[in-house]
């Protein structure tokens, strides 16, 4: 497919003053998902988040369509997000995707917890994360569309099972599994949760700090502390370990902003079980990913090789085994 | 045995990799670089995987009280942290798969911070 040629059609369509689009671009990133880059000739930067030809959506994905009616919610809860301008139809020639407003900033980790570019900003970002948490928790129930439930036992049975159905023999997640199991946290009220709420998800501004939180594909219905645990999972610190929110703030600023902007009380225990078992949730997804490319469904080098960051949530399962009381 | 994948299925990957010409789009820029990395994982996996396997065996050999080869003895540890035989955070336990998740990571990605932050501990 033409992408660039189905978005200069388009154009006229997403800004009363364009013609035609210019400078289409695919990011770097995922095959699972694609995401281009592209203006409008009145000046309008603009993103297309589109599913490639061919690929099948995530298994408890609700969709891009949804993904947008998701966008538009947490924008109204005052949450940063994009703008969504257009959910793409069939005619678009685009299959399923939308357009955005492109915003600017970094969503690279890397550069967010290390560039002098984000000194200013670093400070304040684990309360402002903790702040923005609790602003979408707070979405009304009636402005959402239809999301799936879980809890932090569903949780761990999906992805039980899924690593049951690889046969990966992983001592390391055969433990994990037990042991979150039997300290698993009871059920409560469920909230909108983002799902994915972490670095490369996380649009900052060297200035602005945090100015949009992006890819909801992941977002349901759950308990809100499996947000605040996500963002501590020591995958997405990049080398800043001993700050483990993102790799740029404390626990106790995360908590702080979420309890100054309305969230209910989170203790710091029940955080940090929800980040061991987004350690290992994290583990059976690069599990998944490798699977993709050992059935052939995505031969890919990337694929291959994200089979072996399993061993980056083992360790840090094993320090989490070794420290949590 | 390190699987998942195996060093011959990255080595495959890297090899399709290789002989195909890709636009030299933001993608292709982003699979070089994996595919680096690939190559240097390969080459430390050439050079510690066999002192890493033997290590690993004679642990879980200790730990489990009983014989076999390296796949039967994770096989046989795997069942029972399945079964409750063993507990989760069981000390002995605990040790074998500190000293495991060392010697992995010093293959799969030896700059990883979790290992800093596991040694802190």
């Amino acid at each position: 497919m033409d992408v660039a040629a189905a978005l200069a059609r388009l154009a006229p369509r997403l800004s009363p003053s364009a013609t035609t689009a210019v400078n289409a671009r695919r990011l770097s990133g995922g095959a699972s998902l694609e995401t281009w880059a592209f203006d409008l000739d009145d000046g309008t930067p603009l993103i297309l988040r589109r599913r490639p030809d061919g690929a099948a959506p995530r298994e408890t994905a609700p969709g891009l369509a949804v993904e947008a009616a998701l966008i538009v919610a947490a924008a109204r809860t005052g949450a940063p997000v994009p703008v969504v301008v257009h959910v793409c139809e069939p005619d678009d020639g685009l299959g399923e995707a939308f357009v955005m407003r492109r915003l600017e900033g970094e969503t690279l980790g890397k550069r967010i917890v290390r560039d002098a570019a984000f000194d200013d900003v670093r400070p304040g970002l684990a309360w402002r994360c903790g702040h923005v948490l609790a602003q979408i928790h707070a979405a009304p129930m009636a402005d959402l569309p239809p999301l799936a439930t879980s809890d932090a036992r569903g949780e761990l049975a999906r992805y039980e099972e899924i690593y049951r159905q690889m046969d990966a023999e992983r001592p390391v997640f055969e433990a994990a599994f037990r042991w979150l199991e039997a300290a698993a946290p009871d059920p409560v009220a469920p909230v909108l949760v983002h799902g994915d709420f972490r670095n490369g998800n996380l649009m900052i501004h060297p200035e602005g700090g945090l100015v949009g939180v992006l890819d909801w594909e992941l977002a349901h219905l759950g308990d809100p502390a499996e947000d605040l645990g996500w963002i501590c999972v020591n995958s997405w610190r990049f080398g800043a370990w001993r700050r483990p929110v993102g790799g740029f703030g404390d626990y106790q600023a995360l908590l702080d902003g979420y309890a100054e902007a309305g969230g209910r009380e989170i203790p710091l225990a029940r955080l940090q079980i929800w980040q061991a078992l987004g350690s290992l949730k994290w583990g059976v997804m690069c599990l998944m990913m490798y699977a993709s490319f050992a059935n052939g469904t995505d031969p890919s080098i990337e694929r291959a090789m994200i089979g072996r960051r399993v061993s980056e949530t083992e360790i840090d399962l094993v320090r989490l085994m070794e420290t949590m009381a | 045995m390190i699987t998942c994948p195996t060093a011959a299925e990255l080595q495959t990957a890297l090899d399709a990799f290789d002989r195909r010409d890709g636009p030299p789009d933001g993608r292709h820029v982003f699979l070089t670089r994996v595919a680096d990395n690939a190559r240097a994982l390969l080459a430390r996996e050439a050079a510690l995987r066999e002192t890493a396997e033997a290590e690993e065996t004679e642990r879980l050999s200790t730990l489990l009280g009983a014989d076999g080869d390296f796949r039967e003895l994770n096989r046989h540890l795997c069942q029972a942290l399945r079964s409750g035989a063993i507990a989760p955070r069981d000390p002995a336990l605990l040790a074998h798969l500190r000293a495991t998740a060392i010697a992995r990571i010093a293959v799969d990605q030896p700059s990883y911070c979790g290992l800093e932050a596991l040694l802190d501990a």
